[in-house]
């Protein structure tokens, strides 16, 4: 079955909203539960309206740009970082046929370029608010951010190894057989705590500690520009979530249902996991976060890079 | 690192407890008949106001929201008129530990909001029910040695003939 790209292209990032959208308000929901209450129950039947209510409030408050901010730099920070997240999107294989970038054949490193680029959303938000609290998240940001690619990347390379390939359909295929999350165990650990960290959730939201920074870099932002920071955010969990999908839990693969499927509900099941991880852990000193950083994810990667290359060839009888 | 997964799992069993949260305006919570809420006049077991018109209430007031006007009818005092001013009001209950007669009451109802503040300043005929509030027994007259119409000294409940203090005899 070929599907037109256009339709494709649309189809795929509405359904990106839309999941950044609904996920705001599961979060919320299940948040709730976790703390023995129901959450946002009131408009619509089990509270699914809440999505909407919350749009249309966004949409219509004032779009204001603080008189003492950079304005141009302040309007574009919130568009850079959305791009960045619906570009990264273009290269995830979603079912063998239904990818808008088709099969890239350096689908991985595109998306640690659109990563790199979410970084200038933050920082440019923290700088042009000139606002002391917005520089430090944004600073924060930076040095999280970048800190934590390091690792990240790292960490993927046991699968690139493994798959022998750039392209995330290779690594899906790669995987028919064995998920890369049992043979890669270790990397696939340092990459779902750099993709916290990366999305700036929680526990890693130092870049917007309430308690320091009041919201951190988008502290001067209201309206559809929070917004945009804000779906942003989410549409980054699905991201991550799709790709621990894509690189260690098989992608699409799976017995019985459609592989669309199988790949939604391995997103779900992520995405749910981020916000249990908000519910139960605290939020480290941003010294620790560093020091856990570079002193244990960084020679963790390493050590699964060199165990993994050592297999490999032990295997390839060299 | 054992701490993190254990708090994790502990998080994720909350998933099936039971909810905390009354959903209030369907389920109303369970108060207690001590409860401070709205505050009444009540009236003794004949039908009459139990209100003295003492003031101890509007004294004992810290923010003074009671406002009262001591009125007499056969050899009774009674209040003329007697606001509270509920938009002032901060359900101390220090007005009905102050009442010598229990007529000022706190009673388990808090849900009195209005739209216009005016409306918060209940008068007589707002305060007062009908019934004797927490008290069902109690009449105030019919314990105090205060002699009015159709009783005289030395006729109240537990109360012995008057001394004739100018008798020499014990």
């Amino acid at each position: 079955m070929i599907v037109p790209m256009p339709i494709i292209i649309v189809v795929t990032f509405a359904a990106v909203m839309g999941v950044a959208a609904v996920s705001t308000m599961v979060e919320r929901r299940l948040l709730g539960f976790f703390q023995d209450r129901p959450g946002p129950n009131r408009v619509g039947p089990f509270g699914m309206f809440q999505v909407v209510a919350d749009a249309v409030k966004m949409l219509f408050k004032q779009d204001w740009v603080p008189p003492f901010a950079d304005k141009p730099v302040f309007l574009l920070a919130p568009i850079v970082g959305f791009m960045a997240v619906l570009l990264e999107f273009g290269v995830i294989p979603i079912t063998p046929h239904w990818s808008i970038a088709g099969d890239l054949n350096v689908g991985l490193l595109f998306v640690f370029a659109m990563m790199g680029l979410a970084v200038y959303s933050v920082v440019l938000a923290g700088w042009s608010s000139n606002n002391k609290f917005a520089l430090l998240g944004g600073m924060r940001a930076a040095a999280q951010m970048i800190s934590y690619e390091v690792f990240m990347g790292l960490s993927l390379l046991g699968v690139v190894m493994t798959a022998g390939s750039f392209s995330l359909h290779d690594i899906v295929l790669a995987q028919s057989r064995c998920w890369f999350v049992i043979p890669q165990f270790l990397g696939c650990i340092v990459f779902l705590i750099a993709g916290i960290a990366e999305t700036h959730r929680l526990p890693f939201d130092l870049p917007e500690g309430e308690n320091e920074l009041g919201a951190g870099f988008h502290t001067e932002y209201s309206g559809m520009k929070f917004g945009m920071f804000f779906l942003a955010e989410y549409a980054g969990v699905a991201m991550i979530s799709a790709l621990i999908t894509t690189l260690y839990l098989g992608g699409w693969g799976g017995p019985i249902l459609p592989p669309f499927l199988w790949f939604a509900i391995k997103v779900v099941f992520l995405i749910c996991f981020f916000i249990l991880l908000r519910a139960a852990l605290p939020r480290p000193r941003y010294d620790q976060l560093m020091s856990f950083g570079w002193k244990i994810l960084l020679p963790v990667s390493l050590i699964n890079i060199v165990l993994t290359g050592a297999i490999l060839l032990w295997q390839a009888g060299a | 690192m054992i701490g993190i997964i254990r708090t994790l799992w502990l998080t994720f069993l909350h998933l099936f407890h039971k909810n905390d949260t009354v959903p209030y305006p369907e389920t109303k919570p369970y108060l207690s008949p001590r409860y401070r809420g709205r505050i009444i006049l009540s009236r003794d077991p004949n039908g009459e106001e139990r209100c003295v018109a003492c003031n101890l209430c509007a004294a004992a007031c810290p923010v003074d929201c009671i406002s009262l006007q001591k009125g007499e009818k056969d050899g009774r005092w009674y209040p003329e008129f007697f606001q509270i001013n509920f938009s002032r009001c901060i359900f101390c209950g220090f007005c009905e530990e102050a009442c010598p007669t229990y007529a000022i009451q706190l009673t388990p109802d808090f849900e009195m909001s209005e739209y216009v503040r005016q409306n918060l300043v209940y008068e007589k005929q707002d305060l007062l029910i009908s019934g004797t509030g927490k008290y069902p027994d109690y009449s105030f007259y019919n314990v105090s040695g205060l002699a009015i119409p159709g009783k005289d000294k030395g006729e109240a409940e537990r109360e012995a003939a008057p001394i004739d203090i100018h008798a020499l005899l014990p």
